[in-house]
């Protein structure tokens, strides 16, 4: 890339995110406390990519017993059954409801699953100091941090069943639990796309690695 | 890196302050997957440790199992549930596999069993309702064995009696199955003890084994002289005492059951032993019938019609059932060119078992050779079997025992098997042939002759009746005026015969007739003479002296 690219850091400048003062750097340091508002300025987020790295393997660990666990269990007199996230998809797959289960099958388990690999392929590419399609990485990080807030799908619905089927002699729903573990992927998800720094995909490779990670 | 670029372009731009340096360099958010990693570490431990062994049942059809869904339950308790079901090999069973509770390891034993339980209507109780809304589940029942097992072929029906019921299981042969079917109630003395636990055909397929469980304490009450008899239905009985109605309970009546009893007149013997077979009876009189003996197989050799000898009809000795017919055959003697009506019976040798006793009373040692001894003595006395019918309206036929002192001399073969015992023609054969021998006889008789004469005689007597007749006229006419002429001096004869009674009476009769006169007088004198000799006789008798010595 364009290496005479000026950018804040490059400058040695620190800018505020909380009230927009620029700054220089002290002497010898990477970061500090805005002289006006007093809050953390760095050049690049702290630790970004080793946060990052730890909440998507945090998530990814979740996202295994979110899938296996049972999410809803239904009860009545006769009988008691227990379904995952998969199990649900499949009985929604019918003539009728096929779009139905499309949609929790995209919301639940692809979406999940396509944040945590497309924010691992960032970190790495980062890590590897790639300098390659970084409109194209920018624009999937943007992707990553727009939908995330939208793969919550399968636990409002849990949610809204829970507290809508209790019909206490016949009939009630329980959550299951696997929909905590869920949670935690979908909550991780967005925390680690929040900690990830997207100008690191536009810092030069000598400079970005191993001093901001 | 960033203080190089130290030029006039950052003057007047504020340096920010120090931090105070942290201490390490690995970031606190590191325990966040950490975190994650010892949850889902721990749920994944938990979850293995949960795991029980893996077992695989065979079962005749998956009908009601599904996979994931159908549960394995001991006493009510899941142990475990299935999780899949393929064909077996040989696709003629269908193989369920099944994950286990962890703790259900010393559960799967070499005889722990398993079945499907379903809604189910028998032996008087209905089970498994709950399955009718829920589905199926494989019920379990843990065995007593200490190998481990977990390959396991499934029961068809559940068993009626589970592994830790104290108790007895016994064998009844019957002939027909009846209405039994599993869980057929048992009763002893009406009370329920027992209960019907499977049943199956004999090898050569002839008999068929009803298994039955005695609970505790009542298996102790069956020994080898317990009888068990069908105590299906009504059985009502009319003699002499009037209608007896026997019954065991409404269930019975409704679903079939059998009861057993000991004869109070049976020894004393030990309970029996797991396992024995008896001999289940059709009701309770025929039960109670017979002490039974070793059974006796004889054939008897009639030379009549058997129509109306059943297989199964009685043979009595006087009156008294010992045996029963077993077949009836038809054989051809190619020697003497005769037929013969072989009729196997089998006595339950009430009678030999009378005659071994009496030899054994006598001191001797009851062998067969002495048996045989015995009854060729008794057929000797003519102890023969004959057809007898036993229902006139029916024509039911029956073999009848007894002895014939008249009989022709004959031995029992032993020689053949099974023996063949000396047989006199039945009662109506020997009508028949007396019948027969009757009517030849008349055939005989010269029946033309005899008419011919007959005829003839009787012509000659009507001839003599008319001459006879004349006779009788003619004889009117001559003598009937002499015989008046005579009547009428008879009659004369006879007045003058009263006149001369008349006078006689006058003379001896009469009160003053001279002869009673006289005869009164005579009295009087023989009276006085009498009293005079009372008079000395009462003084002979205070003074005996005065017939020596005279009246003072």
């Amino acid at each position: 890339m364009n290496n005479a690219a000026a950018t804040a850091s490059n400058l040695g400048f620190l800018n505020c995110e909380s009230c927009g003062l620029l700054s220089r750097s002290a002497a010898g340091e990477h970061g500090g406390l805005c002289p006006r508002c007093g809050a953390t300025v760095h050049f690049r987020k702290p630790d970004s990519i080793q946060r990052t790295w730890a909440l998507v393997i945090a998530a990814a660990i979740c996202y295994i017993p979110a899938n296996i666990l049972p999410v809803m269990t239904t009860i009545t007199p006769f009988s008691r059954s227990s379904d995952t996230i998969m199990e649900g998809v499949v009985l929604l797959w019918s003539p009728t409801s096929w779009p139905l289960s499309i949609v929790v099958f995209v919301a639940s388990v692809t979406i999940p699953l396509a944040k945590l690999i497309a924010l691992s392929y960032l970190l790495i590419t980062i890590q590897r100091g790639s300098i390659k399609s970084n409109r194209e990485r920018t624009r999937l990080y943007r992707l990553v941090e727009f939908i995330g807030r939208w793969s919550m799908l399968d636990v409002f619905v849990d949610t809204f069943v829970v507290a809508l089927v209790q019909l206490q002699p016949l009939m009630f729903v329980e959550p299951g639990p696997g929909v905590p573990f869920f949670g935690a992927v979908v909550v991780l998800t967005m925390l680690a796309a929040t900690s990830f720094d997207p100008r690191l995909i536009w810092d030069q490779p000598e400079e970005s690695y191993g001093q901001y990670k | 890196m960033a203080n190089t670029n130290d030029t006039e372009q950052t003057q007047g731009i504020p340096e920010a302050m120090k931090v105070p340096k942290r201490r390490g360099r690995l970031s606190i958010v590191w325990i966040i997957p950490i975190v994650a990693a010892i949850i889902g570490g721990w749920i994944a431990v938990q979850k293995i440790l949960n795991e029980g062994p893996t077992i695989t049942i065979i079962f005749p059809t998956a009908e009601g199992l599904e996979a994931g869904k159908t549960k394995i339950k001991y006493n009510g308790v899941e142990v475990g549930s299935v999780t899949a079901i393929i064909l077996s090999k040989d696709r003629k069973n269908v193989v369920a596999t099944a994950q286990m509770a962890a703790d259900s390891r010393d559960l799967l034993v070499e005889d722990t069993k398993f079945w499907v339980e379903r809604p189910r209507i028998s032996g008087g109780t209905v089970s498994g309702l709950g399955t009718l809304f829920s589905g199926a589940y494989i019920g379990m029942d843990i065995g007593k064995s200490k190998q481990e097992r977990r390959a396991f072929v499934g029961l068809h029906e559940p068993p009626v009696v589970t592994g830790d019921v104290p108790g007895r299981f016994f064998v009844l042969q019957t002939e027909d199955l009846d209405s039994l079917d599993y869980g057929t109630p048992i009763f002893f003395r009406r009370i329920q003890v027992g209960k019907v636990v499977g049943y199956e055909l004999d090898k050569d397929g002839q008999k068929i084994l009803v298994k039955v469980f005695i609970n505790a304490p009542y298996d102790q009450y069956v020994n080898h002289e317990t009888r068990f008899w069908q105590a299906s239905g009504i059985d009502v009985s009319l003699s002499a005492g009037g209608v007896r109605v026997q019954t065991q309970s409404i269930a019975s009546i409704l679903i079939g059951g059998i009861a057993f009893e000991t004869p109070a007149i049976a020894p004393v013997s030990a309970p029996a032993a797991e396992n024995s077979v008896f001999k289940l009876f059709r009701d309770r009189a025929e039960a109670m019938k017979l002490p039974e003996g070793e059974a006796h197989d004889y054939v008897l050799r009639f030379e009549q019609s058997v129509r109306g000898l059943e297989p199964g009809a009685p043979v009595e000795f006087r009156g008294v059932k010992i045996g029963e017919v077993v077949s009836v055959n038809v054989e051809f003697d190619p020697k003497t060119y005769r037929f013969a009506v072989p009729v196997k019976i089998r006595t339950y040798s009430k009678l030999s078992n009378i005659v071994n006793s009496d030899l054994s009373k006598l001191g001797e040692t009851v062998t067969e050779q002495s048996f045989r001894t015995s009854v060729d003595r008794l057929v000797a006395n003519g102890y023969r079997a004959q057809l007898q019918t036993g229902n006139l309206l029916t024509g039911a036929l029956f073999i009848a025992f007894d002895i014939f002192p008249n009989a022709p001399k004959a031995t029992v073969d032993w020689s053949q098997q099974p023996p063949v015992f000396p047989t006199v023609p039945g009662e109506l054969q020997q009508i028949q042939q007396s019948l027969t021998q009757l009517v030849k006889k008349l055939e005989k008789l010269p029946l033309d002759a005899i008419g011919k004469n007959l005829l003839e005689t009787l012509d000659t007597l009507n001839i003599s009746l008319l001459d006879m007749d004349k006779l009788l006229k003619g004889f009117g006419s001559q003598v009937t005026p002499e015989l008046r002429g005579a009547l009428s001096g008879a009659r004369r004869t006879l007045a003058a015969a009263e006149r001369s009674l008349n006078s006689l009476d006058s003379t001896y009769a009469g009160q003053d007739a001279p002869v009673q006169q006289d005869l009164r007088e005579a009295l009087q004198e023989v009276a006085r003479a009498a009293r005079s000799l009372r008079v000395l006789a009462d003084y002979l008798e205070r003074n005996p002296s005065a017939l020596l010595r005279g009246k003072k």
